[in-house]
């Protein structure tokens, strides 16, 4: 009975045909109108982005392919892509390649372990609680040039560290005489600067976590209690899968911001001792060497590497947000 | 998940009645345990900074010292030194540099994020998700990869050393952050009372301004902060793009080290000094922080 009311209105339009085109004909102008004026507060964040940011990486494309030293202005030609031959067989480039995925590696796994557990320690309330956070948080805070440099010369400093000079008056209360006292940087250089990153980043690791632990349903938190699940349980088969995506949102962001870390291989080694990641080498290869189309090439082998992360990353963060979406 | 605890239930519960009392305290001792080693991890995490300050505060023999003194006595001289006084580059420079860059940046991001942001959560242009994405894969474009460009422009453009080249790519670089949170924000201003505003006959400004802003405020200051952290603390750009007038802070410090030699004390108070504002802003944006690292995707 319903759509046959329904319908009534509608056939005699669709029959006459005239009056709904020229009703659309009239109304397009201004849907367009309309369309643009919800655009307009959008485009000039759009424009202005892909202006500073767009614009230059398809510059570094183009002078990829350049053979070009500002040394040497006048010998610029067009080398095709045998910058990019020479980015995967020169020993330097490779090797920082290597460096960058070990790093990049290490760095988000330990401090994703680390962070995972801190996140739990602090997810029950005791005495304190805000303040021991704003203590954990504290390293991700501090300006990351500050925080290499205190690495550098206030703990690994084979003189007066306080890594050494801990375990100096540690031994000393043993009454040992000459305690082995190391020199981190220069013995183990991509551990010192490994330990900085994670000392820096396992906060961030744990404050995503710690929002993922809050966002727990109580409930079932509270049903897993009553039926008399051990913590372990709970642990293992209701707060690691809802952890997982955050645990994928940690790795994932975490991945694309030390990948990018230049601060503190640039303080701690300046590149030396085989620390030097790709865009510490990229910078050198450009600043130093003034070899503009091979730092290019490189840049643009960063770019690839970064968008298969990338791709990965934007699934896992779309999947969180339609999530919200949803709930919206 | 359910399936766990199911065969469990009716076992599990009912002896556990008698031992209810002993059962508490147990727990109760646990977590008190837990919460002291809560503590201990916090301090022993937190020591290198800790230590840092301690450091700032003593002479410079006893800052050198091996073992390391706790019972020093506490000076002043290393900020005296940083801040002039003994002749060194005054970090003033720098430091407004900083500031001047991370504001403005912060103040122009603002400008540009909010209507963006707008348009992106209150009235949804189409395909909105699509442009979400867009503002985000610009984040994962790594810096250095746009960097030469960008110097070789300014070279010829006469920017370089000109602390307004980087407040223009401070504001590229916190831009996508800063739509992704506010975007999660103003999703959360309910939809009548700006259309209140419109039939009332509202502008789009005086909408933003007089009825979205008030109620996004939190989380604008929230934005805010986070841009002026990640802007105060950048170095690369700093470092290839300025020299003597446009020195950073961060900039600043790295030639601190190298060019007076070493002096730990007043290399930890200059490591303080720059490092305080950010720490303020921080831990003043605490529980908005996960939200704007994790570019509003963790709510």
């Amino acid at each position: 009975m319903s759509t046959s009311v329904s319908t009534a209105p509608q056939s005699p339009a669709d029959v006459s045909g005239a009056p709904a085109p020229r009703r659309a004909g009239g109304g397009a102008p201004g849907r367009r109108a309309r369309a643009w004026a919800t655009r307009a507060p959008l485009l000039p964040a759009l424009i202005f982005l892909i202006a500073v940011t767009q614009l230059p990486f398809v510059a570094t494309l183009v002078i990829s392919l350049f053979d070009w030293n500002s040394l040497a202005p006048d010998d610029r030609a067009f080398a095709g892509l045998s910058n990019y031959g020479e980015v995967f067989t020169d020993a330097r480039l490779r090797e920082s390649v290597f460096t960058t995925v070990l790093l990049t590696g290490t760095v988000v796994v330990v401090s994703v372990v680390l962070g995972l557990l801190l996140a739990l320690l602090l997810d029950r309330k005791f005495f304190g609680r805000g303040f021991v956070r704003t203590l954990l948080i504290t390293p991700f805070l501090l300006v990351p040039v500050s925080a290499a440099l205190m690495w550098k010369h206030v703990l690994y400093n084979p003189e007066y560290g306080l890594l050494n000079g801990g375990w100096a008056w540690f031994t000393g209360l043993f009454g040992v005489e000459n305690p082995g006292q190391p020199d981190w940087i220069s013995d183990m250089p991509l551990i010192a600067v490994e330990t900085a990153l994670v000392w820096q980043w396992t906060p961030f690791m744990m404050l995503i976590l710690l929002a993922g632990l809050q966002s727990r349903p109580a409930e079932i938190m509270e049903a897993a209690k009553l039926d008399g699940a051990t913590a372990w349980q709970t642990f293992r088969h209701l707060t690691l899968p809802h952890l997982r995506r955050y645990l994928e949102l940690g790795i994932l962001l975490g991945s694309i911001y030390i990948v990018q870390n230049f601060d503190a291989v640039f303080t701690l080694t300046s590149g030396g001792l085989g620390t030097a990641n790709l865009p510490y080498t990229i910078y050198q290869t450009f600043y130093q060497a003034h070899e503009y189309g091979l730092a290019s090439a490189a840049g643009v082998v960063v770019v690839i590497g970064t968008i298969a992360i990338a791709t990965f990353a934007l699934r896992v963060v779309s999947s969180l947000f339609s999530e919200e979406a949803n709930r919206a | 998940m359910s399936t766990l605890s199911v065969p469990q239930t009716a076992a599990a519960t009912r002896p556990r009645v008698d031992k209810y009392a002993p059962a508490a305290r147990r727990a109760r001792r646990r977590s008190a345990g837990l919460g002291l080693l809560a503590w201990i991890v916090g301090i022993v995490f937190c020591l290198p900074a800790l230590w840092m300050l301690l450091t700032s505060f003593h002479s410079e023999p006893d800052a050198a010292t091996n073992p390391p003194s706790l019972t020093a006595p506490l000076t002043l001289d290393s900020y005296r030194v940083f801040f002039g006084e003994g002749g060194g580059a005054s970090p003033w420079p720098p430091l407004i540099n900083s500031l001047m860059a991370s504001l403005f940046s912060t103040l122009f991001v603002l400008v540009l994020a909010l209507p963006a942001a707008y348009a992106l959560s209150i009235k949804r242009v189409e395909k909105w998700t699509d442009v979400m994405f867009f503002f985000l894969s610009t984040k994962m474009l790594p810096v250095v990869a746009g960097l030469l460009p960008v110097y070789l422009f300014a070279k010829n453009a006469g920017m370089l050393d000109n602390i307004w080249l980087l407040v223009i790519l401070y504001t590229s670089m916190n831009l996508p952050i800063a739509v992704w949170m506010m975007q999660s924000f103003l999703a959360d201003v309910p939809v009548s009372i700006i259309e209140a505003a419109q039939v009332d006959g509202a502008r789009l400004p005086t909408v933003l301004l007089r009825v979205v802003a008030p109620v996004a405020a939190p989380g604008i200051a929230a934005t805010s902060l986070i841009c002026f952290i990640f802007s105060w603390n950048e170095l690369l750009f700093a470092r290839v793009l300025t020299g003597v007038t446009a020195q950073t802070a961060p900039v600043f410090l790295t030639s601190f080290v190298t060019s007076q030699g070493l002096f730990l004390a007043q290399l930890c108070a200059a490591s303080v000094v720059v490092s305080l504002p950010v720490l303020a802003a921080g831990f003043a944006a605490q529980d908005k922080l996960v939200q704007g690292l994790s570019l509003g995707a963790v709510k």
